[in-house]
């Protein structure tokens, strides 16, 4: 039996992944024989840590997925800088922008998404490129732009309070810009925070030097003269980095007659309308879900790679939990499921903890004492106790207070006196002396620490508890 | 009364003490500086104990009962010789511990393969430190768990470590810990993580995942050591590949340690001026153990840390003879000194010292658990010698060992005391014990220590090297390759020893006598011993480290419906590994009588279970009755057994046998259970 050819369009996170994962299963390719098709010229890269180049934490040749001789090293046909401009389906063929051909028995769409740009005046040219000082937020190349142009001193608007233009906005402050974050709506990532969560979020934010006009829409850019809002007011910016939300490349698979409406429709198997088709990533609408992270895309890789090497060929992807996490120095913030939940919800069982001097808001929503929507901002033990919970589907602990701090406290050591010790406290681990045998010993007339060693062992192991055991004898001869 | 310096029997650390008669006193030395733990203080009640063996015990009409040695040994060597002639030489396996001296460990692995031509032996290290062992060759082209004295830690900046409880296991080596900022990676709030300064709790067989973040967050802080990974190191390009793909939210999300608790840990190493990175049996027994130790070694290659004076990485060996015992010979493809038992120099140098045909000896064999799923099998042995271990609480799946035992022709076991497993044998010798018999150990920096007898053993009790020899000459081998004076053998250990990698050639007795300090390798007769390894050049031909491009798997058995908690296995202070020397200690008993199994307050209240009430414990291979624990540090989806306790209270009924593709370690540190009534 021949190998199956499988094609994958896209050589972004979620396609070479997908080669990964098919290469894991099948390493010798017997089974799959597989072409990867990818439009940008360098090997894929990890967008995840994008915001990490903008903020110089990252250097961007740390961020590759792969090395340069990974697909020849696993007998993967990869083509870089090729476009795959359609799709015969009956012949079953991909057409490339050379004219070119690839022949396939199940196709992997892996196009992913392509930013956003909102409508406003400037912003791109009349060909429809983005205008010179106007960058998107999306590729390495644009990171590498950003970067660039960023000088200390250097005033720039982030276009896009979300989480994306939100990591440019930190990043960009730590490099020493002046950055305001331009938002249509009245509180920061209004999709997943509530807004008393919002103002938190833009107070810690403005605390490390970035200013908000939220509310606001951007009505003209014009290079020079920065950014004018519908409010009137103009901001300053040098820099225009645009992060407004992305769309899904689906163009490829409409022009190809496949079903789709904000991202290529597919079912549990990654299958769209026609079963040699799949889609996987941001390109891909599962279950109502459009893409967007990572998490998602890989798992559809490896669900897809079970079914077309055949490892698992009932494999299903049944939906991620999705947590979102601001990748921001200093600002820590969780945030997971349905938050637009009122405190006195009747349906469900919600806690609610303000903090703004500090930075800190905490929110948890419960039903049938599971996790189903949290927000936790400058929390980071309870961002990470409480994603569990959502991720493993576990009932919380009933101690809903400590979950909300963030670490079930062990009770606090009785360290003030001896005195309040109960007798069966263990004072010597290494020996298992408890204080009732000090005090028998003291009685019996092993007065001094080191009598109390050679009659208990207390303090002959690691020696950590000799000054509690000094403690024990002092208030035994204080109280004699 | 005479007083002899000796060490303690139990674990690793081998602390010094003097025995004058039965009475024990702690003794001033590097390793635990006058310090003993409660095991060690009543160490001396198991050379007295009840039900000591003083009489070889044979099976007649299904009972145990006392025989004389000749009568015992011509037994056996009858039963083996008519097994080999009618199965061949691997009909016959043999089985160690970690526990027996360099001088048994290596007998016994001289045993096998000559007197037996078995290639069928392996021992319990492979339950301990085959994982390190397996990691550390690969790292550094050399396995000794810790290439620095322990004493260097007591300058270390910050120390890491990754899956150990010395506050219990080893209480003494506590001390050394006391002047660094400490960071304990466990699922459990252990004795240790309580004192450390900083405290991750990843979810059980998550910790590969946590130690690829930190070495994410460290590349993305600019931590690293890039002069040391360019000029002593290769491999790190291929690693990062791995490790960026775990950037701290994504670690986060599957260890359950915060990202900002990842950064805290990295920055606490990256500022000491010197720092270690220690591993223990909670990162090793998986069935990623190997991987996982990579893990933590690529993680302190990156940080710059090993072969630089006043730092280091290094794994907290657990049996008392640990090392020593994994050098010598006993472990399935291996031969004294460390050697290959398929590389044909080190075949030739062996059999030399041995006075036997290179070819005569046998390959590789089956791992621990891979020889214990073969036994009574058509193609597995059908006879098994054990020496130092308690199989039926120890091993992991105990039901199967059990069948598999069940199953032989013939189980003979030489102990101290009549275990769980020599319980279950036809034919049982009486052998002596520390403080009995002379011998050497190797100890968890690499030190080899000389333990001298200091009391006659009991009427009717041999050294395990006298059964090897009484039986060696009755399958007819010249009484003289089988010598029973502990310093002879050990003397042809270091001829056996000379030119490996763990070379003892320059070790003496007499040296020992006068107290020098003498790490392996120690090459010649002058050599003052190497306690530091790797200062100048790693042991792979080229002297380069190797980072491992290792990714995170998860565990075996993955928590769902049916069994939704994940239980870990672990050691209590008062108890050292299946408890048959321990259990048989008054004082010890009283402290820690029986089976617990620790349990959040939440999980134990919907499973129906009150503080103090008996549980059940439930997996796909067994079933341990317990007494609850509840301890509000546990996680919610974890519960800890203790290993130690025998019959209903066996933690591995419980375990995963699922064996680590390269160490061929069993998953004793993560399997899935639920919790029921009892």
């Amino acid at each position: 039996m021949s190998a199956r050819r499988v094609v994958v369009v896209g050589y972004g996170m979620a396609g070479a992944r997908f080669a990964e994962e098919v290469r894991r299963r099948d390493p010798s390719g017997d089974r799959v024989a597989l072409t990867v098709v990818g439009q940008e010229r360098h090997a894929a890269y990890n967008r995840v840590l994008l915001s990490g180049v903008v903020a110089g934490t990252m250097r961007a040749d740390a961020v590759r997925l792969q090395t340069a001789d990974w697909a020849d090293a696993h007998g993967v046909d990869l083509r870089l800088g090729a476009t795959a401009c359609g799709i015969d389906r009956d012949r079953r063929v991909v057409r490339l922008a050379d004219d070119s051909e690839v022949g396939y028995d199940a196709l992997v769409l892996a196009t992913g998404s392509r930013p956003w740009i909102p409508p406003t005046e400037g912003l791109t040219d009349p060909d429809g490129s983005l205008a010179p000082g106007v960058v998107a937020f999306r590729t390495l190349d644009d990171c590498v732009r950003i970067t660039s142009l960023a000088a200390p001193g250097t005033p720039v608007a982030v276009v896009g309070g979300g989480l994306l233009g939100l990591e440019a906005a930190r990043g960009l402050a730590g490099r020493g810009c002046l950055v305001t974050v331009v938002h249509p709506v009245g509180h920061l990532m209004e999709r997943q925070l509530d807004a008393g969560a919002g103002r938190v979020l833009a107070r810690a934010l403005e605390g490390l030097g970035i200013e908000f006009r939220l509310g606001a829409l951007a009505t003209k850019y014009l290079a020079g003269d920065g950014l004018a809002l519908d409010d009137g007011t103009r901001v300053p910016a040098e820099l225009v980095v645009v992060s407004a939300g992305v769309r899904a490349e689906t163009g490829l698979a409409a022009d190809a007659g496949i079903a789709v409406d904000r991202g290529v429709l597919v079912d549990d198997a990654l299958r769209t309308d026609d079963p040699r088709v799949h889609a996987i990533g941001d390109c891909a609408q599962h279950t109502g879900t459009v893409g967007g992270l990572v998490q998602p895309a890989w798992e559809q890789a490896a669900v897809l790679a079970d079914r077309l090497t055949g490892t698992a060929p009932g494999a299903r992807y049944t939906g991620t939990p999705v947590v979102t996490r601001l990748k921001a120095r200093d600002v820590d913030l969780a945030a997971l499921g349905d938050v637009h939940v009122e405190v006195d919800c009747p349906d469900s069982e919600v806690l609610c903890f303000a903090d703004p001097t500090r930075g800190r808001y905490a929110k948890l929503v419960l039903r049938d004492d599971r996790v189903t929507g949290a927000i936790l901002l400058g929390a980071p033990d309870a961002a990470a106790a409480i994603t569990q919970l959502y991720d493993r589907d576990l009932p919380a602990p009933t101690d809903r207070l400590a979950l909300l701090l963030g670490r079930t406290l062990p009770g606090e050591a009785a360290v003030a006196s001896p005195a309040d010790l109960p007798g069966s406290a263990v004072v010597c681990r290494c020996n298992t002396v408890s204080k009732a045998q000090l005090v028998t010993a003291w009685r019996a007339g092993a007065t001094t620490p080191s009598a109390l060693a050679e009659r208990t062992r207390a303090t002959t192991g690691c020696g950590g508890c000799k000054d509690a055991v000094r403690d024990v004898s002092a208030w035994l001869a204080s109280t004699s | 009364m005479t007083s002899t310096a000796t060490h303690c029997p139990y674990c690793a650390l081998q602390c010094a003490m003097s025995l004058d008669g039965r009475r024990v006193r702690p003794r001033e030395f590097p390793t635990n500086r006058g310090g003993l733990c409660q095991k060690g203080w009543t160490s001396a009640e198991v050379l007295t104990a009840a039900g000591r063996l003083t009489t070889p015990l044979v099976r007649r009409d299904g009972v145990l009962r006392p025989a004389s040695w000749d009568d015992a040994l011509d037994v056996v060597a009858t039963r083996l010789a008519g097994l080999r002639a009618e199965h061949g030489p691997d009909s016959v396996a043999v089985f160690g511990g970690g526990g027996l001296t360099n001088e048994k460990a290596y007998q016994l692995g001289k045993f096998a393969r000559v007197a037996l031509g078995s290639a069928q032996i392996d021992y319990n290290g492979r339950f301990c430190m085959s994982s390190a062992a397996a990691a550390g060759t690969r790292a550094f082209g050399l396995d000794r768990g810790m290439p620095f004295p322990v004493t260097d830690l007591d300058d270390s900046g910050a120390v890491l470590l990754a899956g150990s409880n010395p506050a219990e296991t080893m209480p003494p080596f506590v001390q050394h810990l006391r002047g660094a900022e400490l960071i304990v990676v466990d699922p459990r709030r252990s004795a240790t993580a309580e004192q450390a300064t900083l405290h991750l709790q990843p979810a059980p067989g998550t910790d590969l995942a946590l130690a690829l973040g930190l070495l994410h967050t460290a590349v993305a802080e600019g931590l690293i050591d890039e002069k040391y990974l360019a000029e002593r190191t290769t491999g790190f390009e291929e690693t990062w590949l791995v490790a960026a793909a775990w950037w701290p939210e994504r670690v986060e999300r599957v260890t359950g340690v915060s990202a900002a608790d990842q950064l805290a840990a990295v920055r606490i190493l990256a500022a000491a001026d010197t720092a270690h990175v220690l591993t223990g049996r909670g990162a090793e027994q998986h069935a990623s153990g190997t991987d996982t130790t990579s893990a933590w070694i690529n993680f302190a290659l990156a940080l710059g840390l090993p072969g630089t004076p006043g730092s280091g990485f290094g794994c907290l060996t657990g049996q008392g003879n640990g090392q020593g015992g994994r050098e010598h010979g006993q472990k399935a493809d291996q031969l004294p000194g460390y050697r290959k038992i398929d590389d044909p120099a080190a075949r030739e140098h062996v059999a030399g010292v041995w006075g036997v045909d290179p070819a005569s000896l046998p390959g590789p064999g089956r791992s621990a658990y891979e020889l214990l799923d073969a036994l009574g099998e058509p193609a597995g042995p059908r006879a098994l010698l054990v020496f130092g271990s308690n199989l039926l609480v120890s091993a992991p799946r105990s039901n199967h060992v059990a069948q598999r035992l069940a199953a032989l022709d013939l189980l003979v076991v030489a102990d101290v005391v009549l275990s769980e497993t020599a319980q279950a044998a036809d034919v049982v010798f009486p052998v002596t014990q520390w403080a009995e018999e002379s011998g050497t150990t190797t100890s968890l920096e690499g030190r080899v220590l000389l333990r001298e007898r200091a009391l006659p053993a009991p009427d009717g009790v041999r050294s395990d090297l006298d059964l090897l020899h009484g039986l060696a000459v009755r399958l007819g081998q010249p009484a003289e390759r089988f010598p029973v004076e502990p310093e002879v053998v050990f003397d042809e250990l270091r001829r056996a020893s000379a030119g490996g990698p763990a070379d003892y050639s320059g070790v003496t007795y007499s040296r020992l006598r006068d107290g020098e300090a003498l790490h392996w390798p120690v090459p010649a007769p002058g050599h003052p011993g190497t306690p530091r390894l790797f200062l100048d050049r790693f042991a792979h031909p080229d002297g380069l480290a190797r980072l491992v491009p290792v990714d995170h798997r998860g565990p075996a058995e993955p928590q769902d419906a049916d069994f939704p908690l994940h239980a870990t296995t672990g050691r209590l202070l008062q108890h050292y590994q299946s408890g048959a020397q321990t259990r048989r200690v008054r004082e010890l008993v009283e402290a820690a009588p029986e089976a617990h199994v620790e349990v959040h307050p939440d999980t134990a209240t919907r499973a129906g279970l009150a503080d103090g009430a008996l549980a059940a414990v439930v997996s796909r291979r067994g079933r341990t009755v317990a007494r609850v624990r509840c301890v509000p540090s546990m996680r919610l989806d974890v519960v800890f057994l203790p290993f130690h306790f025998p019959g209903e209270g066996r933690a591995n009924l419980l375990t995963n046998p699922a064996l680590d593709p390269t160490s061929r370690m069993p998953e004793f540190k993560v399997c899935a259970v639920r919790l029921e009534q009892p």
